[in-house]
């Protein structure tokens, strides 16, 4: 979403994203000319009038689960997005009896709050698991 | 598998208008002042609702993300997207400073 109209968001597919991107682009691209849904979000800079790189998880009940926002010269990371993904809906599908802690990516460890996990994380967990 | 991520989903289907946006001719985003899946008067905001957003425009994890109504751009259709059609599904929203940028 962007405050560009959809005709420019046409524009954008069919003379540059389309060279980039068989067939352009898999989800919608939406406008938010004047930017009231970016405010309603917290990210519209209102001085340059434009969305800042404002990234937003919501779970199946319309909940929001996580976000990120940057500055517009710094891009983001898709794969950490898809990452995140992945363990909110690896939790969600635990029904909230696992966490994934830091670096944990789909078949690593998960752990399982509760009194026994207390003070001993450092048994399960280590620090290494952090990286891929 | 409710659990789709939707962005997959879609790549899948990529030749079809997204079944859950109905196509329109261009009109206005506008956040319906409620919450998603929240009935709201209607489809059209109200004045209240407008004022209100701009006052309170927090978001916050854990909780329901503010809903609207956007045009968009999809496989070579307009069409009209409203977030609570998406309740069921995961959904990545993504703000960006503008097109011709990267994300």
């Amino acid at each position: 979403m962007s405050i560009d109209s959809v005709f420019v968001h046409k524009m954008w597919v069919d003379y540059e994203i389309s060279k980039m991107v068989k067939k352009g682009v898999p989800y919608p691209m939406l406008s938010d000319v004047g930017g009231k849904v970016g405010t309603a979000y917290g990210v519209f800079d209102d001085v340059a009038g434009v969305e800042t790189r404002g990234r937003f998880i919501i779970d199946p009940d319309g909940v929001i689960q996580g976000y990120e926002v940057l500055t517009p010269p710094v891009g983001r990371n898709v794969s950490e997005s898809i990452r995140q993904l992945q363990a909110f809906q690896h939790v969600r599908n635990s029904g909230g009896t696992e966490a994934t802690p830091s670096g944990w990516r789909p078949g690593k460890l998960t752990l399982k709050p509760g009194p026994d996990l207390v003070g001993n994380v450092w048994k399960v967990w280590k620090t290494d698991m952090e990286r891929d | 598998m409710q659990n789709t991520i939707r962005l997959v989903a879609m790549t899948e289907t990529r030749k079809e208008v997204d079944p859950l946006a109905e196509e329109i001719k261009a009109g206005c985003a506008r956040p319906t002042g409620g919450l998603v899946g929240e009935e709201t008067s209607g489809d059209k905001p109200t004045e209240a609702a407008e004022t209100k957003k701009e006052v309170k425009s927090m978001v916050m994890i854990g909780r329901k993300a503010p809903d609207f109504m956007a045009p968009g751009y999809f496989q070579g259709k307009f069409i009209n997207v409203h977030l609570s059609d998406y309740l069921g599904k995961w959904v990545l929203l993504c703000f960006y400073p503008g097109d011709f940028t990267f994300v």
